[in-house]
């Protein structure tokens, strides 16, 4: 009852009360929050509210920001529907990258069929890193979160030696080009966005939500998922294959993952890199299947919300309103998130006193 | 006499269902009145408006003739007033005193006294004889004891009035009694006890007045010494219960179920039973007996395939099957009912059409090439429902969660029966259930058996055993102490087998 009302309801409270920290941070400086408001306004939709021009390139570089976050967030929120929680898609992203990489470069196919093989490349590499933490935990009951931590550290290392020994640099920090059969920019999907960096990749990830969105609720897989969930003693007597289903859902939250790192290889960029350090796209994964609930849905909204926050900053900062607000927001909200149960109490209080003002009002 | 506790006119409703009324209350202080009602009848309800953890729809509550609005526990504490829930809520890897003075800890500057609280939870203790070490954790107890820690932690917060929701559906006989001697030193103390229980001779045997609800409404209060307990069954279900099973000699056929020189470790490592053997025939009950705690939990989760075997066989139809996995059994016409519903049989997180098929999704009519049809599974669940009198407010769409304890344990019940696996391990079957329900449970079960199927039925209840099994197997100390034909024991031979003196395996 008012739980299913709450799984809506929580999520928009903790947004709201993000924002409005946000605001007060801003006025904190001595600047103007509704400045901070029309940046995001303006880095989602193009289009500037104080002169009412409008630049699809802010749509397409925003578009480009939610791409490898929804898919992270789905990575998270997939594992999480089995009852575990996945640190690791950095990690997953990171190999599902590295992988990318290779095909990119060594694989000679022709266009379509050369940017599938380095996304299938980028989503099985991935799923080996989410699979191998995922039977640690089924066999040997070895806890996911520090599996994947440490190897969040070793497909970093991995990628950086990879790159520079194995694939080769130019200047020590970047390969060489990959082939024009191997990326997903094109001149159609720039020239419609005034020349942004949006890409093919959006293709991907909207199946991507979709398919997490069948294999969860519509599937007999997604079933046993689910059960194990929720009760893994229960999923055991009743004949479910428990420590398989973790390894699967680890192995297809890491495909997710492993697939926001092939998309931002050959999408946003188009040559292999040296990383220079982790690059947070995992614990905004983390933040964004949080705010949403866990549910393919969800996910796909979270990610939007803070793909525009991101896509902010560079406006806030030309508007000199420090782009950490946009950190400190979304760090806010995943807090408020966290306070589920004290704002759960808060709208009981608040239905309460709704419900006695009603009934004090209709007392004769 | 005065009412400590007045509910006068109370009314709730849950989506799709009215759970409570109007129903009037009225306690006499020092008291122990029971509240009885089939499954789903609103008692829980009743009692958790009172503890303030749901807020009625309509009607007021006095507490000793004051009127009161109990918005939470915490204001139910301050009017002294303690529930022990039917699922206790204890912190496992705290010790005794640690929760029973959670939130209350009284401080020596910064730090908890914990001496001066371990001194008074003994005190407690031994004023009402209740025999808890203050010092254990509660994961190193049984269930009984966990039970008694949360008296203790009503009493430690001066509760005058005390709730208690099913205290022994889940006690063994023995607890059963020490708890109800506890109850009334309870009231000799001048305390009040609500007190929910489905066993007519529980409310025989210790309560003043008993309140008859169904469906939501009030039937009537009764005093319990004028009240016969088929007077009371009647008040509850609307027609006459019979407490006794009819049901024909059985016609024994080939054995399906076969155990041979079982051996099992328990949880603490050591044998928890030791080379067991038994046979269930095509067409027979067999019913295991004995004292919680002697193997029967151990010998249930080896035969279901829940735990591994250390040594023997289980034949299933002549087919050894000790190795195999639970789903293989499950295939090979395995049943199970099991002992703890919340832990094995049921996601409580999924609805209950979705726990209905929690074997069978995978398979047709409810899923095709790994897609599940869920208008096959809604179906099922309708027919379910239907067939056992499963009460839910929302159908196969109710969240198992909501749905009161009986009606889990018949939605368990059903799920299994339904399909009438040609073996079935039967574990508490009816933990928790009216005794309308318990009587068609056990004509299903008898109806099962009438259709050749073999049936290996495991209960704390004695009068259950003597009911329905047509073989009895008393089980002591992780072996089978003897076999009796069910028609020609008692309850004193099982006793006495029970508690270990010897005889002949028949
Ligand atoms: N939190 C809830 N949400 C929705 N429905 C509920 C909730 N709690 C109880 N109900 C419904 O209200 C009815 C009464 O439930 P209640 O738990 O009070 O029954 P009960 O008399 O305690 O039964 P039992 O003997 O089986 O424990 C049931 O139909 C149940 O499904
Ligand atoms: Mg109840």
């Amino acid at each position: 009852m008012a739980n299913k009302r709450n799984a809506v309801l929580v999520p928009l409270i903790a947004i709201l009360g993000g924002f409005v920290l946000g605001a007060l941070v801003v006025l904190g400086t001595g600047r103007d929050p509704l400045v901070m408001f029309s940046a995001m306004f303006q880095a989602s939709t193009g289009i500037n509210p104080a002169t009412g021009g409008y630049n699809p390139r802010l749509v397409g570089e925003f578009l480009v920001q939610v791409m490898p976050i929804m898919l992270t967030g789905l990575s998270v929120a997939f594992a999480f529907r089995s009852g575990l929680f996945n640190i690791g898609a950095e990690g997953q992203l990171i190999a599902g990258s590295t992988a990318s990489i290779g095909v990119a470069l060594f694989v000679h196919a022709p266009p379509g069929l050369h940017q599938l093989l380095i996304l299938l490349a980028g989503m099985a590499a991935g799923g080996l890193w989410g699979a191998l933490p995922g039977w640690l935990k089924a066999r040997f009951n070895v806890h996911e979160v520090v599996v994947t931590i440490m190897m969040n550290y070793v497909a970093f290392y991995l990628n950086n030696w990879m790159v520079l020994k194995v694939y080769g640099t130019i200047d020590g920090i970047k390969t060489v080009k990959f082939p024009e059969s191997a990326v997903l920019r094109d001149s159609f999907l720039s020239s419609i966005t005034n020349g942004s960096q949006f890409h093919w990749g959006f293709v991907p990830v909207l199946l991507a939500v979709a398919v997490s969105w069948f294999l969860v609720e519509k599937t007999t897989f997604g079933f046993g998922l689910r059960a194990v969930g929720f009760n893994k003693e229960g999923a055991r007597y009743a004949g479910m294959k428990v420590e398989a289903s973790i390894v699967w859902s680890m192995a297809i939250a890491g495909a997710f993952a492993g697939l926001a790192g092939s998309i931002i290889t050959i999408g946003t960029f188009s040559f292999g890199r040296v990383l220079p350090g982790m690059e947070g796209y995992g614990m905004d994964g983390i933040a964004v299947a949080l705010v949403g609930a866990n549910t393919a849905v969800g996910v796909f909204l979270a990610a939007i919300l803070f793909g525009a926050l991101k896509a902010a900053q560079t406006i806030m900062q030309v508007n000199s309103i420090p782009k950490e607000i946009a950190s400190i927001i979304q760090a806010s909200i995943v807090l408020f998130i966290a306070m589920k149960l004290g704002i759960d109490y808060l709208l009981a209080r608040l239905s309460r006193k709704a419900e006695r003002a009603d009934g004090e009002g209709s007392k004769p | 006499m005065a009412f400590v506790i007045e509910m006068l006119d109370i009314t709730k409703d849950f989506p799709g269902i009215r759970a409570n009324d109007r129903i009037t209350l009225q306690v006499e202080e020092g008291s122990i009145h029971a509240l009885l009602g089939e499954n789903g009848a609103g008692k829980s309800t009743l009692m958790s408006i009172l503890f303030g953890l749901y807020r009625p729809d309509s009607g007021s509550i006095k507490v000793r003739g004051k009127e009161v609005r109990i918005t939470d526990p915490n204001v139910a504490n301050g009017l002294g007033i303690g529930m022990v829930h039917q699922h206790f809520k204890l912190v496992h890897n705290f010790t005794v005193t640690e929760n029973i003075i959670l939130g209350l800890e009284p401080r020596k500057g910064l730090v908890i006294d914990r001496r001066r609280a371990a001194a008074r939870v003994s005190e407690i203790s031994r004023l009402y004889g209740l025999n808890v070490d203050p010092d254990s954790r509660i994961e190193d107890i049984g269930v009984g004891m966990q039970q008694r820690v949360e008296i203790l932690k009503m009493l430690y917060r001066d509760a005058e009035i005390l709730i208690f929701d099913e205290p022994t559906a889940v006690l063994t006989p023995q607890e059963i009694t020490e708890l109800m001697a506890i109850m009334k030193r309870l009231v000799g103390e001048g305390k009040t006890v609500l007190l929910i229980t489905h066993k007519l001779r529980e409310i025989k045997e210790v309560a003043d007045s008993c309140t008859v609800l169904r469906r939501g409404r009030l039937i009537g209060t009764v005093p319990v010494s004028e009240t016969s307990e088929e007077r009371m069954a009647e008040m509850m279900v609307g027609r006459e219960v019979n407490f006794h099973v009819d049901k024909a000699p059985a016609k024994p056929g080939e054995v399906v179920l076969r155990v041979e020189d079982l051996d099992v470790m328990n949880q603490k490592g050591v044998l928890g039973v030791r080379k067991l053997s038994l046979e269930v025939r095509a067409g027979e009950i067999l019913g295991i007996c004995g004292i919680d705690g002697n193997g029967q939990t151990e010998l249930i989760k080896a035969i279901t395939g829940l735990s591994p075997i250390v040594a023997g066989r289980i034949l299933l139809g002549g087919v050894d099957m000790a190795k195999s996995g639970i789903k293989e059994r499950v295939e090979a016409g395995l049943g199970h009912i099991p002992e703890d519903r919340h832990r094995h049989g049921l996601i409580l997180d999924f609805r209950l059409s979705e726990n209905l098929v929690i074997h069978a999704y995978a398979r047709t009519p409810f899923a095709r090439f790994g897609i599940l049809d869920f208008e096959a599974i809604g179906k099922n669940a309708d027919r379910l429902i239907e067939e056992f009198d499963v009460r839910c407010a929302q159908g196969g769409a109710t969240p198992t969660r909501s749905m009161s304890g009986g009606n889990q344990q018949k939605a368990i019940v059903a799920r299994e029966l339904d399909r009438s696996p040609r073996a079935m391990v039967v574990a508490q079957p009816t933990r928790g259930l009216d005794v309308g329900a318990i009587e068609y449970i056990h004509k299903r079960i008898i109806a099962e058996r009438d259709s050749g199927k073999a049936i290996l039925l495991v209960s704390l209840e004695l009068d259950e055993i003597l009911d329905v099994s047509d073989r009895i197997a008393v089980i002591h100390g992780g072996r089978i102490v003897g076999v009796l034909d069910a028609a020609k024991t008692d309850e004193n031979e099982l006793g006495l087998l029970m508690a270990g003196s010897k005889k002949e395996v028949a």
